[in-house]
C-alpha cells in the first residue's frame, strides 16, 4: 500500500539516518519487490555503513557480545568479542521473519535502539559498546498471523507495505521530495495535533514525525512541505482512527467518508497529487491531516466509521501474543546441575577453560582438563509444556446471554491461576455468520478482561466454523510447542452452516464433521452443555470429538473451573 | 513526561569506552571498583524537565529520601519516560560519602554494615564524595556478572583467585534499575528476590565464598501486557505505579517541544533546567535531614492498619511500607508530622499491587484501593 516512490524515499531517509529514525518495518513476502528494495536501501547506504542480517536463533553470546574463548585462551588473558549489535554501529541491522521474534529479542533490540549502545554483562565481562543502529523488520506476516513486536515497532518510523507493489512499478523514480520552503512556525505543535486527529497514542510518533521532518529539510527546522511529507510517512500508518477534527470537517473529507466502505476501493487509490489539493488556506495541521488521510488504509475507514467508541490506545498487547510463539527450542544454557537437565557439553567446556591455567597450578604435571561442579551448565528450553485452554464459546442467541456471563468469569479466574501456573487462555467466540478469535492466547489478566468484557452476544448458532476456528487455534498451539485444551461451551443446537446459510440439519451434520476432525487432531476436549436442560446434540457432538461431556444447566464460573481443571 | 530513548543522540557513557581496535576488543582495565561509575550527567534528559507523570516522579523522590521504602516499579504504555526518569533522577541526587577503593562503596557513617575488608582496615578508613550510583541491569546479562564471580583476567594472567564484584555490588548503596522487568528470566529474577531481602550478597561458586553488603534500591519498569510479573517479586517492590500516554494535547505538545529542543542542542537543554534539577536536589538534602525527626503519630498508624486490613493485603509488609512512604512524602514536603492526608494520598502506590487477585471485580486495582482510602479515612 506504499507506492513505490515512497519506499524508495524512506529507503534513502533510513540510509541517511539509521539511529534517529530507528528504522524500517516493511511489509512484503520474499521476493522480488523486497529484493529490490534491500538492494536500493544497500546502494543508498555509505559503504561505510555495515547492513548485517540477524537469524532469529541468534543466541546471546552473539548477539551481545561476549568472551572470545579461542583469543582468551591464546592471549592469556580476558579478549572481548563484540556481538552482532556492536558490530552494526552506524548501520542497519536486517531482521528477517520479524513477526516470529521472541519477546526477549526483541526488548534488546528496543534497548538498544533506545540507548545508541549495547550493555554487556556476561561471561565476566562488563563492557557498554556503542550501537548506533537501525533496524530492517522484515514482516512475512500473512493475514492474521501474529504482528511484529510493538515494541520495536513504536520506535522505529517507518513502517511501509510492499505487498500491492507490481514488478513494473519498480521502474519508477523516486519522488524527489521538496524540502524547500518557509520553516514553520511550530512543528511540533502540528505535528502533535495530526497525531492526536490520528487517534495515535504514543508520542514517539510526533517525535519521529519531527524527526524524519527535520531530516528531509536537511537539519534545519522544518519546512511545510517536510512537515506533510513526515506526516504521510510516519504518522499514516500509525493511525488507528479517521481524523476528526472539532471543527465542521472539509467537503472533502465527506466524500473519503463516504467511498471508504468495504466494497468501493478506498481513497489511497487515489492520485496523490489530491494530498495538497484541501483548501490551501485551511490550517497547516488540517492540511497535514489530510495528506495523511489519503494514504489511510481501508480496513481502517471502515472500522473508524463503524465502531465510533473506538479506543484510541494502542491496540492491546500485540507482544503479548509473540510472547505466544514457544518454539521449544533451547533458549541457552545456565549453570546447574545435569540430573535436573541436559548437559551443555559445548558451554560446560567453555566455562572451565578460562580456569584451566589457575586449577593446574594445584597440579601442574596433569593434563587433564579440570572441571569443577560450578562449570556446569545445563541447556534451558522454552517450556513445552505449558498448556493453553481454548474456550470456544457460544454467544448466539440461543445460548442465553447469562451463560455467557459466566463463561467470562469462568476464564478469568482461570486465568488468575494460570499466571501462577505458567498456563495460557484463549477465548474463540461464535455467533451470528461465523467464528473469531477474540482473545489470543494470553496471560495477562489486564487484556483478557478487556477483551472479555467487549464480548457481545446473540445471533444463529455457527457451531462449525467456531470449532474449526478452535481447531486452527490448537494447531497453532501445538506448533508453537505448547498443549492445547478445547473446551467448548454451547447446547448444541447448530443452525448457521459454514458458508453462512441457516439450515438446522446441514449444520448439525457439519458441526459433528468438524468434532471429528477436533478428535483426529488428538486435542484433548471437554464440552460443556450451557443449555437449561441437557441436550441429546451436545451429548453426541461431546462424543465425536472424544472428549468429557459436562451438562451444567446452572453452572456457575466456579464449578466451571473445577470442571477444567479435572480434565487438565 | 518524556519518551526515553534519551541518548539516541549520544551513547550513555562515552567517556569510560576503551577506543575498539577491529572487532576484538580489550578489557576494560580494572580499578579496584570496577566502573568508577561516571556521574550520569553529561548526557540525560533533566529529570525537572519531564513534563507531567506526577505519581512516577513522586515515587522515585521518596525511594530518593528514604531507600528502605523498598523500590519502585513503574508499569505503563510505552514511551512515557520510564527509564528518562530513573535516569534524570540518578543525575541530581547528591553525591554520598564512600570509604575510597571499597568495591561496595562502603558508607563510613554505618559501621555495622561495613564489609569485611573495611571493617578490618587497620589505618583510619579514607573517605571521599562518589555519585550514588545507578546500576543497569540489562537482560542477557549472565549471573556471574550478576552476583560476582572470579576475577578472569587474575585468574589468567597470574593464576590468581580474586573475587570480581558483580553488579549487584556495583549496586550497593544505590539503584538497580532493570528496564523490562517481566522479561528477565527466571533465575535471575530468584536471585535478585533473595537478595533484595536481605540486603546481603552471598556468593558461593568457583571455590569463593563471600558474603557482600547489597543494598539497593529496585526500580523495575515493563508493560503488563508481555506478561505478569511474578507475586513475590511484586511484593519486594515498595510502590508500584501506573503511567499512561498523556491525552491532553498541550501536554504532548510540550513532551515533543522539549524533547525536539533536547535533541538538537542537549547542552544548552539541560542548562536550562540546571536551576529546577538544583531546586529539586535541595528538596531532596533537606527531606533527608529532616526524615529521622519526623515521627508517626499513633493516629495515623492506626489508620494505616485499618486501610490495610480493608483490603485485606498480605503481610505486614504493606501496612510497614505505607506508613514509611508516608513518612517520606511528609518529609519531602516539609510537613511537621505524617497526617491521613499523607496517608490517603500514597497509598494507592503503596498498596495496588499487594492486593489478592479478584478477576472477577470489575474494576482495577487503583480504583479499590481508592474505595478503601475514601471509606476508612474519611474524616
Amino acid at each position: 500500500m506504499t507506492t513505490w516512490a515512497d519506499a524508495l524515499l524512506v529507503a534513502r531517509l533510513t540510509a541517511a539516518d539509521p539511529h534517529g529514525v530507528g528504522g524500517v518495518l516493511v511489509r512484503a513476502g520474499a521476493g522480488p519487490v523486497r529484493d529490490a528494495w534491500l538492494a536500493a536501501l544497500r546502494e543508498a547506504l555509505p559503504p561505510s555503513r555495515p547492513l548485517r542480517r540477524m537469524p532469529g536463533s541468534i543466541t546471546d553470546a552473539r548477539l551481545l557480545g561476549g568472551l572470545d574463548l579461542p583469543a582468551t585462551l591464546a592471549a592469556g588473558r580476558p579478549v572481548a568479542e563484540a556481538g552482532l549489535l556492536a558490530e552494526t554501529h552506524g548501520g542497519l541491522l536486517v531482521v528477517p521473519m520479524a513477526e516470529r521474534l521472541s519477546p526477549g529479542l526483541a526488548a534488546r533490540l528496543a534497548a538498544t535502539l533506545d540507548d545508541g549502545t549495547v550493555r554487556v554483562e556476561r561471561d565476566g565481562l562488563g563492557q557498554c559498546r556503542p550501537a548506533h543502529l537501525g533496524v530492517i523488520l522484515l514482516d512475512e506476516g500473512r493475514g492474521d498471523d501474529e504482528p511484529v513486536a510493538q515494541a520495536l515497532t513504536d520506535r522505529i518510523a517507518f513502517h511501509i507495505d510492499l505487498t500491492d507493489i507490481a514488478l513494473g512499478d519498480l521502474t519508477l523514480l523516486e519522488a524527489t521530495p521538496t524540502g524547500a520552503g518557509e520553516p514553520v512556525a511550530d512543528a511540533a505543535e502540528v505535528l502533535c495535533q495530526a497525531a492526536q486527529a490520528l487517534g495515535i497514542a504514543s508520542l514517539r510518533g510526533p517525535l519521529l514525525a519531527m524527526r524524519v521532518a527535520r531530516l528531509l529539510g536537511g537539519g534545519g527546522d522544518p519546512t511545510e512541505a517536510a512537515s506533510i511529507l513526515a506526516a504521510r510517512l510516519v504518522l499514516a500508518p500509525r493511525a488507528t482512527q479517521v481524523p476528526t477534527f472539532d471543527t465542521a470537517p472539509s467537503p472533502d473529507a465527506d466524500a473519503a467518508s463516504d467511498d471508504s466502505s468495504p466494497e468501493t476501493p478506498a481513497p489511497e487509490e487515489r492520485p496523490p497529487e489530491t494530498e495538497a489539493a484541501p483548501g490551501e488556506g485551511a490550517p497547516l495541521e488540517q492540511r497535514l491531516v489530510e495528506a495523511v488521510r489519503a494514504v489511510l488504509p481501508p480496513s481502517l475507514l471502515a472500522q473508524g466509521l463503524e465502531a465510533g467508541s473506538r479506543p484510541r490506545l494502542p491496540r492491546p498487547g500485540k507482544a503479548g501474543i509473540a510472547a505466544a510463539s514457544r518454539t521449544g527450542r533451547p533458549t541457552g544454557t545456565r549453570a546447574g546441575d545435569p540430573r535436573r537437565g541436559r548437559l551443555d557439553l559445548i558451554e560446560t567446556l567453555r566455562a572451565a577453560a578460562p580456569w584451566q591455567r589457575l586449577r593446574r597450578g594445584e597440579s601442574p604435571d596433569s593434563r587433564r582438563i579440570r572441571i569443577r561442579p560450578d562449570d556446569l551448565r545445563i541447556t534451558r528450553f522454552a517450556q513445552r509444556t505449558e498448556t493453553t485452554t481454548i474456550f470456544a464459546v457460544d454467544a448466539s442467541g440461543s445460548a442465553a446471554l447469562e451463560r455467557l456471563a459466566e463463561a467470562k468469569g469462568a476464564v478469568e479466574l482461570l486465568l488468575a491461576e494460570a499466571y501462577t501456573r505458567r498456563d495460557r487462555v484463549a477465548v474463540v467466540a461464535f455467533r451470528g455468520m461465523g467464528a473469531e478469535i477474540i482473545l489470543p492466547p494470553t496471560r495477562a489478566l489486564a487484556r483478557a478482561r478487556r477483551s472479555l468484557g467487549a464480548l457481545p452476544g446473540g445471533g444463529g448458532t455457527p457451531l462449525a466454523a467456531g470449532l474449526d476456528a478452535a481447531a486452527d487455534l490448537a494447531r497453532t498451539v501445538r506448533r508453537g510447542g505448547g498443549t492445547p485444551l478445547v473446551v467448548v461451551l454451547t447446547d448444541g443446537r447448530a443452525n448457521v452452516t459454514r458458508t453462512g446459510k441457516a439450515g438446522r440439519a446441514q449444520a448439525g451434520a457439519e458441526a459433528l464433521a468438524a468434532a471429528a476432525s477436533l478428535r483426529g487432531e488428538g486435542v484433548r476436549t471437554l464440552l460443556i452443555d450451557t443449555a437449561a436442560r441437557p441436550q441429546d446434540s451436545a451429548r453426541r457432538l461431546a462424543e465425536a470429538m472424544g472428549g468429557r461431556y459436562l451438562p451444567l444447566p446452572y453452572a456457575d464460573a466456579g464449578a466451571m473451573r473445577d470442571a477444567v481443571r479435572a480434565t487438565r | 513526561m518524556i519518551v526515553n530513548g534519551s541518548t539516541r543522540a549520544m551513547s550513555r557513557e562515552p567517556a569510560s569506552l576503551p577506543p575498539l581496535n577491529g572487532p576484538i576488543g580489550t578489557i576494560r582495565a580494572k580499578s579496584p571498583r570496577p566502573a568508577p561509575h561516571p556521574h550520569p550527567s553529561p548526557c540525560v534528559f533533566p529529570f525537572s524537565a519531564i513534563v507531567g507523570q506526577d505519581e512516577m516522579r513522586q515515587a522515585l523522590l521518596i525511594a530518593a529520601v528514604d531507600p528502605s521504602v523498598g523500590g519502585v516499579l513503574v508499569f505503563g504504555d510505552r514511551g512515557t519516560g520510564k527509564s528518562t526518569a530513573i535516569r534524570g533522577l540518578a543525575a541530581l541526587l547528591p553525591p554520598m560519602r564512600a570509604v575510597v577503593g571499597c568495591p561496595y562503596a562502603c558508607d563510613p557513617a554505618r559501621p555495622g554494615d561495613l564489609c569485611e575488608r573495611c571493617r578490618n582496615h587497620a589505618a583510619p578508613l579514607e573517605i571521599h564524595a562518589v555519585p550514588v550510583p545507578v546500576v543497569d541491569l540489562p537482560l542477557g546479562a549472565t549471573e556471574d556478572r550478576v552476583v560476582g564471580a572470579l576475577d578472569l583476567e587474575r585468574a589468567l594472567a597470574h593464576g590468581q583467585k580474586a573475587f570480581e564484584p558483580g553488579l549487584l555490588a556495583r549496586a550497593n548503596r544505590g539503584f538497580l534499575y532493570i528496564d523490562e522487568v517481566n522479561l528477565l528470566d527466571d533465575h535471575l529474577v530468584d536471585l535478585l528476590l533473595d537478595v533484595a531481602a536481605s540486603g546481603v550478597n552471598t556468593v558461593e561458586r568457583d571455590g569463593l565464598s563471600i558474603r557482600h553488603p547489597a543494598r539497593f534500591v529496585l526500580v523495575g519498569s515493563g508493560n503488563p501486557e508481555e506478561g505478569e510479573l511474578r507475586p513475590q517479586l511484586l511484593d519486594r517492590f515498595g510502590l508500584a505505579v501506573e503511567v499512561t500516554t498523556p491525552t491532553d494535547l498541550p501536554t504532548r505538545i510540550d513532551v515533543v517541544r522539549r524533547r525536539d529542543a533536547y535533541e538538537r542542542d542537549p547542552a544548552a537543554f539541560r542548562a536550562a533546567y540546571a536551576e529546577a534539577d538544583e531546586a529539586i536536589r535541595e528538596t531532596l538534602t533537606r527531606a533527608r535531614a529532616h526524615l529521622p525527626s519526623l515521627t508517626v503519630p499513633d493516629a495515623t498508624l492506626e489508620a494505616a492498619a485499618r486501610l490495610c486490613l480493608a483490603l485485606g493485603t498480605d503481610g505486614l509488609r504493606g501496612e510497614l511500607t505505607l506508613m514509611r512512604t508516608a513518612r517520606a512524602l511528609a518529609a519531602l514536603e516539609g510537613s511537621e508530622t505524617v497526617d491521613r492526608d499523607h496517608l490517603a494520598r500514597i497509598a494507592p502506590a503503596a498498596l495496588r499491587h499487594r492486593l489478592r487477585r479478584n478477576p472477577l471485580d470489575e474494576s482495577g486495582s487503583t480504583a479499590r484501593v481508592a474505595r478503601a482510602v475514601a471509606e476508612v479515612l474519611a474524616p
